[in-house]
């Protein structure tokens, strides 16, 4: 300092001398660098996640069939491409599936979420029940029990009793992701459209569905790997001629090995990557909900 | 909570209009299919699938069968173990991701495995575990064993398979508490003097038992109604639950039977759903009351 008046002196610290200080020893818990047990854990369990799928992944360029490794080689591609009519029909109705039964789960389910956060009426805890059940139920409940019913009232096996089925599971999760949504929602700005003069439709659709798009959204993209992802539930409720994905995998592996199979993962994993950075900013929301 | 005009009945009438939709739904696909369930469980089996309306427990006395009874301890006894080991795995883990500077980034690769097709999955543990697969194959090759190692079809597999398939289910609610958790408390509790295992012990874990009951419930639930990892990587001596229930509706058409089977997956489910909620209310009963516990 010493009555300089540099302008540099008024934003840059003096350093004082201070005596060694000594971090007590146990606040290394919060050296987040630190490689602890915990962090030895996480490296098992995500090399345990991977490897299987590493395996799959590595050995979609085998030249050979087998586990065998024969080279590398694109043509367990080339036939996933181009000789895989019946596969690429399978994921043509998985699509079909996936994308109705999202649209239909997330205009349902973010209706029903701004009813339950906002409003109190006689049926809530009903609602709040029957829609929490659904995740918690095994799949092949859910799967027989909708095999029976659809029997019980003559709804042919199909395409429509899947997107029945696909709707139903999904449901409880979007309601849940727009829920938690809902609950961060600044409530006063509702209230100020309202004394503005926005009616309760333009208070809907100007100020609620934008401020909760991002949950609507990641709503509708978890209701979309999901159905993507589904065998258990599809594989009661499914007809002839409505093989989805899943189904079509189940009766290749039943086979055993099948190098089209690697590829076809390859391509899923990467798609599944895509979705989880296009998500990334609601993974934890995502991860509080399921 | 942020409800509009609790009296207003005008809202009354907008808040069911907004639920009737998905209410209705839910009622419609969900509680009906599981009511005719707990119905055709009463019934007499019909000759060729399906149900004759003559009230009957044969289906409860069909039950009461020692084969039957082997399978319902095996399953409960491999979901335990399954359930055990997930934990063990997954709070360390999640404890560690929590802390970390690059939540995000664990989280994906937590989820992408997750996400990947549940088929796709097994698949690629059958690839590796196989007679023809990955590790023998490899192990073959650098000639450490000549016969094909028995790495799949039997327990050991079903059970591998299946903390693989259902340890992001666990790993992820134990995640959001950690996240939530004060850490300072755990300072605190070194400060006084007591060792790191002593103060995750008596300060971490009781304040995250929201989480931990919900992941025990998130894996064991679903493994208690596992059907495809028994049926894709288990032997004969794997059966479980969810695979007799799904016989009997495919395979010997005793629908009241594999109703039966699912009411009891069904009662135990309802029965953890119950134990959760009575453990949370206590412990956002004992928030309100301003004590985390030390």
């Amino acid at each position: 300092m010493n009555g300089s008046l540099k302008p540099t002196s008024l934003v840059t610290p003096v350093k004082q001398p201070v005596g060694p200080y000594r971090i007590p020893k146990h606040h290394v818990f919060q050296d987040h660098r630190r490689f602890g047990f915990s962090h030895i854990m996480l490296l098992v369990v995500i090399l345990f996640l991977f490897i299987p799928l590493i395996v799959v992944i590595v050995y979609s360029f085998n030249a050979g069939k087998s586990m065998r490794w024969a080279g590398f080689s694109f043509q367990w591609y080339a036939h996933l491409l181009f000789d895989s009519q019946e596969l690429w029909r399978a994921f043509a109705n998985s699509f079909i599936i996936a994308i109705s039964s999202a649209l239909a789960a997330t205009f349902l389910g973010t209706l029903s979420a701004i009813g339950i956060t906002w409003y109190r009426f006689k049926s809530r805890t009903y609602v709040q029940i029957i829609s929490f059940l659904p995740m918690i139920l095994p799949e092949v409940i859910i799967g027989i029990s909708m095999l029976i019913f659809f029997s019980a009232v003559h709804i042919p096996l199909g395409m429509v009793s899947i997107f029945i089925a696909h709707t139903t599971f999904n449901l409880p999760f979007v309601f849940l992701l727009v829920s938690a949504r809902l609950d961060e929602f600044d409530f006063s700005v509702i209230e100020a459209a309202r004394d503005l003069g926005a009616t309760e439709r333009q208070t809907l659709v100007k100020v609620i569905i934008p401020a909760i798009m991002p949950g609507v959204f990641s709503g509708m993209l978890m209701a979309v790997t999901m159905s993507l992802e589904d065998f258990v539930i599809t594989f009661f409720v499914s007809g002839p001629g409505s093989t989805t994905l899943p189904l079509y995998v189940y009766s290749m592996i039943r086979y055993g090995v099948s190098p089209v199979i690697n590829a076809l993962s390859l391509v899923l994993i990467l798609s599944i990557m895509l979705i989880a950075l296009i998500s990334r900013r609601f993974l934890k929301t995502i991860a509080a909900a399921s | 909570m942020k409800a509009i005009h609790q009296n207003s009945t005008r809202n009354r009438r907008l808040g069911f209009l907004y639920t009737a939709p998905m209410g209705l739904w839910l009622t419609l696909f969900f509680l009906v299919p599981l009511s005719i369930i707990v119905t055709y469980s009463f019934l007499k089996k019909g000759l060729y699938g399906g149900v004759e309306w003559e009230f009957t427990f044969a289906a409860y006395r069909q039950m009461i069968n020692p084969s039957f009874f082997r399978v319902f301890l095996r399953t409960l006894w491999v979901s335990i173990l399954a359930t055990t080991i997930t934990m063990i795995l997954a709070l360390p883990c999640a404890y560690a991701m929590a802390r970390s500077r690059h939540q995000v980034f664990y989280l994906g690769l937590i989820i992408i495995p997750f996400w990947t097709n549940s088929l796709i999955r097994i698949y690629a543990w059958i690839a590796v575990l196989s007679s023809e697969g990955f590790i023998n194959e490899a192990l073959r090759t650098l000639g450490i064993i000549q016969e094909s190692l028995p790495l799949i079809y039997n327990q050991g597999a079903v059970i591998t398979v299946l903390v693989y398939m259902y340890i992001p289910f666990a790993i992820l609610p134990l995640f959001t508490v950690i996240d939530k958790f004060d850490f300072q408390l755990l300072e605190a509790a070194r400060d006084v003097g007591s060792s790191k295992w002593q103060s995750i012990r008596h300060v971490l874990l009781p304040n995250i038992r929201s989480g931990i009951i919900t992941a025990v419930l998130f894996t064991f639930i679903p493994i208690f109604g596992a059907y495809t990892v028994p049926l894709l990587v288990g032997g004969k001596d794997s059966y479980m639950i969810g695979n007799i229930i799904v016989d009997q509706v495919t395979k010997t058409r005793n629908w009241p039977l594999a109703a039966a089977f699912s009411l009891i997956i069904t009662a135990v489910s309802t029965f953890g759903v119950l134990w959760m909620l009575v453990s949370t209310r206590k412990e956002r009963r004992r928030m309100k009351t301003g004590r985390a516990i030390v």
